[in-house]
């Protein structure tokens, strides 16, 4: 289980960084913490041809709330968001950090990036479900462009996203800060992938949800957004008896395969469940 | 008392074979199989030949062979493991090319570069599949595929006592292929000394001397000329308790090129090509009287055994064992049992952790919770009226085995009590009207340990392993060495043995050493598997502690001029009886007897030393295990509240190892009951081949466990030790098994197959629920 | 093959070596450096055998390429004893029986050292959470809860809790 050869580049800005991609053709591949790709590399299941590290860039990991809402640089590791003590940080974007100790296990969020995850596009990792249910935005520059692509964007497939393979993610932006948001999964081990993840947001006013996102992963080739449950919420109180109609509409509009780790069914299940609970934490219950 | 084995793996001072690095070695890799079952039309290494850093391709043609482990039984059919396949591969995994190059990465890149030519053909990957009319052979010499067919056992009566019994149960029990998956894989690292005629192995093994046999027999060389070294063994867990085709292959290859040759398994190999065990289904059918006790007991055992037979113990190893230890701590007088070993194209099994007795404790145990369930009594109270009590030992079970004094009531009682049985069904009550669904399971179990070579000969194999021996010496100063056959790797021998060498010879255990794992410095043994090693291995060393002492009297009694039974030894010191002022120290004593050796009594030998055999007929160790689980209706996952353990092993030496070894088995247990499992598709491909998928439990999934002992001394052991390595595992399965049986019983659930899967839990919840 | 030159400070030494880009940062600790304390369980990052401190940071360094880690400071399970006496947390990992075979014990020993630092009052609850980034296949676990609580400067754990 030892990977095969690659050219190995070191980048020290993200200018370089995408030059050397634009370069080195489409077989030439982003490190950043490596914690996905570099197991894919040991079972020789990706074979980039070269790697270009962009690890050491500096100013890519800032974590700072502008207009309202939060940025944070591509480079920003798991560990980093976890444990950011920032008042203004914590004050409405909490979610954030709670969402992070999800992810892995310590080891695997001291070297993982917000950034790379995106990139990598699991569609059962946290960063890609929350990112769906905050409608974040991803600052992604080419070599002639930088452009903007949200979330709801960014998925194209299993482990594929709308970048370019001459690309790069720099910040990834929160432009809204929720009212509330919760997030919530289920992994038959601990840190392991989770089976499915949950995420729901409701922005409410006087009681009314105003803007209603709920996100799934680990259900389908990429995250996904459950509209129909959404709809159910948009412009109502979020009763009990409501929150439970949309997890069973959420549910409902699944079709999740079948794999080694639990039958389509089953995700299908606790896709409800797990909606459920986020929405019921996303009411402020604890 | 603290190990001896723990500041250099502490430290990061540690041998294991991949830590060692003679200057020059090479390193290997494999070419496996990517079928369960193909024709190998052909085999060209030239491209991996000028791959960079490639130093040699071995195929069959060049190392041909195999191994071929025996039972002298006409329903067993051996089978010749090809160290490398030459003309077809039998399962994913197999080894078809050997690529040996100045760095694992080199190898690697040259393993890419060997193209077979296979020519796929149809699988049988589980055992409906395999025992199908007319179903793909594994072997095509062969006309199915049984390896082993054994109606072992039969009784006249049988049919007449299930026909008339109050309690008639008929039931079908699967339990999951899983692998001891220890953390070190197995290693292997061989060189030729040129300059003593010598192939030195260094091997992770369990069983340095049985490496040694068959290496020096398959490559054709005088075993006096290998010498085989297990340096720190990273886990074994029974998976290197056989010897494996890329151990021999490696041998090979060192003689071949006259140069270091190093494989270190990883990860995918160890979970895709090595060992695995444990996948069984059994058909059985048991009465019951009304007041609950067992009459007869009628059962029909297939193990999934994989491709070929395991060296030496061969596939035949759980069937037997299976169908011999079924009725386990219950009389019972009635008994029928007829046992199979089927071939399948996947990897073969090997002994892990248990084998079979975490199946047959799974059956017996859930068909003890059946039977109550049926007839209205409470599962302690059965169990009650069918262990074997006090007053029946020594006990002759029905299948001939002879159990020694243990306490399987007592410890029952011990277990119920922990976890306050009485009151159980009302706490249970209370949390369902909560929602809760909350059970209670037990799981009562001998474990025979420390057999020696009279048990094993009824296998038949045709290797007999059993015995052990101890060398003793001491030196000039009073320190002791004893060099010993077994093998600690985990389970702190080296600490325990000291400690037997201690009690027996009156001196500091800090200045007992005790060698292990080297066949050019100890003597002819069988290594350490099978719960033998405390047994027999510590028997054979007390006794030789004991001739020691014997002779220290003698010499002693000579130079103070008294009679020798007048001589006692305590403290490190040889004194008269009644007079301790006539003394001398052991280490006076042994300056005599090295140095001034003309004053020893006549006849004595100069220096001190002493060997002794032990070969017992084998003990029951028992225990009962009790769980208590919730079951989550929305998830179908288990979590577990408590886990009590009642564990009697004798006479424990070191308390603090005993509970470590309880504690790791039942983590492998609980994590075959709950988590792990290896999957094959219809193809035979493996859908479990990394640890993201193969699920060894965290801390986090495994709870505390709570051990209690009782102390009941063995008679056959020289310590009143038994042995006690594969009890947690054996327990485990059955407790859980039960306890959620018991969280879900009033839906009309019954857990019957094991691992139980999150996803088939909620199902089942789900359906009572609709009904 | 591409040499890349490496610099690294392993244990307070500085040390210099060419890799080739696909060089593990633990096959180079091992094979390359001589320290062969931190092993190798499954080289796909579940187990945690591999687990050094990388910039004071706990990281498996099966998912590190050596490169990667051109100069920073690493930390192994060499660098843990001082003057020859185990410190407090290897010595409480024998008193504890936090190990049996020992394979894995270096990677929990740099896991526990890294949380013990950060957060030198973890709780149990704690402890287990980050303990549970890595496998052993031996003890079962308790053992080597009950030693990082005892390593912390509190002391020794209490009784094993019971469960419901």
């Amino acid at each position: 289980m030892k990977p095969a050869r690659f050219e190995y580049h070191r980048a020290s800005s993200s200018a370089e960084a995408i030059e050397l991609l634009d370069t080195l053709g489409e077989d030439a591949k982003l490190i950043a913490g490596g914690q996905s790709l570099v197991p894919m590399m040991s079972f020789r299941l990706a074979r980039p041809s070269a790697l270009v590290d962009i690890g050491r860039i500096p100013g890519l990991d800032a974590i700072s709330v502008v207009d309202g809402g939060l940025r944070i640089g591509a480079l920003a590791t798991h560990a980093a968001i976890e444990s950011t003590s920032d008042p203004a940080v914590l004050d409405g974007f909490d979610v954030l950090p709670r969402t992070a100790r999800f992810i892995g296990h310590l080891p695997i969020r001291t070297r993982g990036t917000l950034g790379g995850s995106l990139a990598h596009a699991d569609p059962a990792a946290e960063w890609c479900v929350l990112a769906l249910a905050l409608d974040a935005e991803v600052v992604v520059a080419g070599p002639s462009e930088t452009r903007i692509v949200a979330a709801r964007d960014l998925f194209t497939g299993f482990l594929s996203t709308a970048l370019e393979p001459n690309e790069m993610i720099l910040e990834v932006r929160f432009p809204h800060r929720p009212t509330r948001c919760s997030f919530v999964e289920h992994s038959r081990r601990s840190g392991d992938f989770a089976l499915v993840a949950a995420s729901a947001r409701l922005d409410l006013e006087a009681g009314i949800c105003r803007t209603v996102r709920i996100a799934l992963g680990g259900v389908g080739p990429t995250p996904v957004r459950a509209v129909e449950a959404e709809a159910l919420l948009a412009g109502r109180a979020p009763s009990s008896e409501l929150r439970a109609d949309a997890a069973r509409a959420a549910a409902a509009a699944l079709d999740p395969v079948s794999d080694v780790h639990a039958p389509g069914e089953h995700r299908r299940r606790l896709a409800e469940v797990l909606v459920r609970t986020a929405l019921h934490r996303a009411t402020g219950a604890p | 008392m603290r190990r001896v084995e723990d500041p250099p793996l502490l430290t990061g001072d540690t041998r294991f074979v991949d830590d060692l690095a003679p200057p020059g070695t090479l390193h290997a890799c494999f070419v496996r199989s990517p079928y369960a079952a193909a024709r190998i039309e052909g085999i060209d290494a030239a491209p991996a030949r000028a791959v960079p850093g490639v130093e040699a391709v071995l195929t069959a043609g060049d190392i041909p062979g195999g191994l071929r482990a025996v039972l002298d039984r006409p329903e067993f059919t051996p089978t010749v493991m090809p160290l490398l396949a030459g003309d077809a591969v039998r399962h994913v995994g197999e080894p078809i090319a050997m690529v040996i190059a100045d760095s694992r990465y080199s190898a690697e890149d040259g393993a890419e570069e060997v193209l077979v030519d296979y020519d796929p053909g149809p699988a049988v990957a589980s055992l409906d599949r395999a025992l199908a009319p007319g179903a793909p052979r594994v072997h095509d010499e062969m006309d199915d595929n049984l390896l082993l067919q054994v109606p072992m056992y039969d009784d006249p009566e049988l049919d007449d006592i299930l026909a008339r019994a109050a309690a008639l149960l008929e039931a079908r029990f699967t339990t999951g292929r899983v692998t001891a998956a220890p953390m070190e894989g197995r290693a292997s690292l061989a060189r030729w000394d040129r300059r003593d005629s010598r192939l030195l192995v260094y091997v992770s093994t369990q069983v340095p001397h049985l490496v040694r046999t068959t290496v020096a027999d398959v490559l054709q060389i005088p075993e006096h000329t290998v010498r085989v070294i297990a340096p720190d063994v990273g886990g074994g867990f029974g998976l290197k308790c056989v010897v494996g085709r890329e151990e021999i292959l490696v041998a090979a290859a060192a003689l071949r090129l006259g140069r270091p040759v190093k494989w270190i398994e990883d990860r995918y190999e160890n979970l895709a090509a090595s060992w695995h065990g444990h996948e069984q289904r059994y058909d059985v059918r048991a009465a019951f009287d009304a007041n609950g006790t067992l009459l007869a007991f009628d059962a029909d055992i297939s193990c999934d055994v994989g491709a070929y037979s395991c060296f030496p113990f061969s596939c035949g190893v759980e069937p037997l064992m299976a169908a011999t230890e079924m009725p386990g701590p219950y009389r019972l007088a009635h008994y029928r049992a007829r046992t199979r070993a089927v071939a399948t194209n996947k990897v073969p099994i090997a002994p892990y952790r248990g084998v079979s007795r975490p199946q047959i404790t799974f059956v017996m145990e859930r068909v003890m919770d059946k039977a109550a369930a049926r007839l209205g009594l409470d599962p302690v109270d059965i169990r009650r009226r069918n262990l074997i009590a006090r007053d029946d030992f020594p006990y002759t079970g029905i299948t001939g085995l002879v159990y020694d004094p243990a306490s399987y009531r007592e410890s029952l009682d011990l277990c119920a009590g922990h976890l306050g049985h009485d009151d159980w069904r009302a706490r249970q009550e209370a949390a369902r009207r909560d929602g809760r669904l909350v059970g209670l399971g037990f799981s009562c179990f001998s474990e025979r340990t420390g057999y020696g070579t009279p048990a094993f000969a009824q296998r038949r194999m045709s290797i007999t392993p059993g015995f052990e021996s101890a060398d003793i010496r001491m030196d000039p100063s009073g320190g002791v060495t004893v060099a010993v056959g077994t093998l600690g790797h985990g389970q702190g021998h080296r600490t325990t043995l000291a400690q037997v060498v201690s009690d027996e010879l009156g001196v500091d255990p800090a200045h007992v050493r005790v060698v292990q794992g080297d066949t050019d410095a100890t003597p002819y043994g069988w290594g350490t598997f099978a719960s033998r090693s405390l047994v027999i291995g510590g028997g054979a060393t007390k006794l030789a502690a004991g001739a020691l002492a014997e002779r220290l009297k003698r010499v002693a009694a000579h130079l103070l001029e008294v009679a020798v039974e007048d001589v006692e030894l305590r403290d490190g010191r040889l004194q008269a009886a009644g007079a301790p002022e006539v003394s001398m120290s052991v280490a006076e004593v042994a300056r005599v007897a090295h140095h001034a050796a003309h004053r020893l009594p006549p006849g004595e030998e100069a220096g001190l030393q002493a060997r002794a055999g032990f070969d017992p007929p084998g003990t029951f160790s028992n225990a009962t295990h009790g769980a208590v689980v919730e079951v989550s209706p929305a998830t179908g996952e288990v979590r577990i509240h408590r886990y009590v353990v009642v564990e009697d092993c004798g006479v424990v030496i070191n308390p603090m190892i005993v509970d470590g070894q309880v504690r790791g088995g039942v983590a492998q247990g609980i994590a075959a009951a709950l988590y792990e499992q290896l999957l094959y598709d219809d193809e035979g491909q493996l859908l479990t081949a990394t640890f993201m998928d193969y699920l060894v439990p965290t801390a986090a999934e495994i709870p505390p466990i709570e051990i209690h002992h009782l102390e009941t001394p063995c008679e056959y052991s020289a310590t009143g030790a038994k042995g006690m390595g594969e009890g947690g595992t054996i327990g485990a399965p059955a407790a859980i098994a039960n306890a959620v049986s018991d969280a879900v019983g009033h839906l009309g659930i019954e857990v019957d197959a094991i691992p139980i899967h999150p996803a088939w839990m909620r199902a089942r919840i789900e359906e009572a629920r609709a009904r | 093959m591409t040499a890349h030159e490496v610099e690294v400070v392993v244990n307070g030494s500085r040390r210099a070596l060419a890799v080739e880009a696909r060089r593990t940062l633990v096959d180079a600790l091992r094979h390359d450096l001589g320290l062969v304390g931190t092993h190798v369980g499954c080289e796909h990052g579940i187990c945690g055998a591999c687990t050094v401190l990388l910039d004071g940071e706990p990281v498996r360094s099966c998912l590190v390429f050596a490169v990667q880690a051109h100069g920073r400071t690493v930390e192994t399970v060499e660098g843990l004893a001082q003057d020859g006496d185990l410190n407090p947390l290897q010595e409480a990992f024998s008193r504890h029986h936090g190990l049996q075979c020992g394979f894995c014990t270096p990677g929990f020993l740099m896991l526990a050292t890294a949380l013990l630092r950060r957060e030198p009052d973890a709780s149990e609850e704690r402890i287990r959470e980050v303990m549970s980034s890595n496998l052993c296949r031996c003890t079962g676990y308790a053992g080597i809860l009950e030693a990082v609580a005892a390593a912390r400067p509190s002391g020794a754990p209490q009784e094993e809790r019971r469960g419901a």
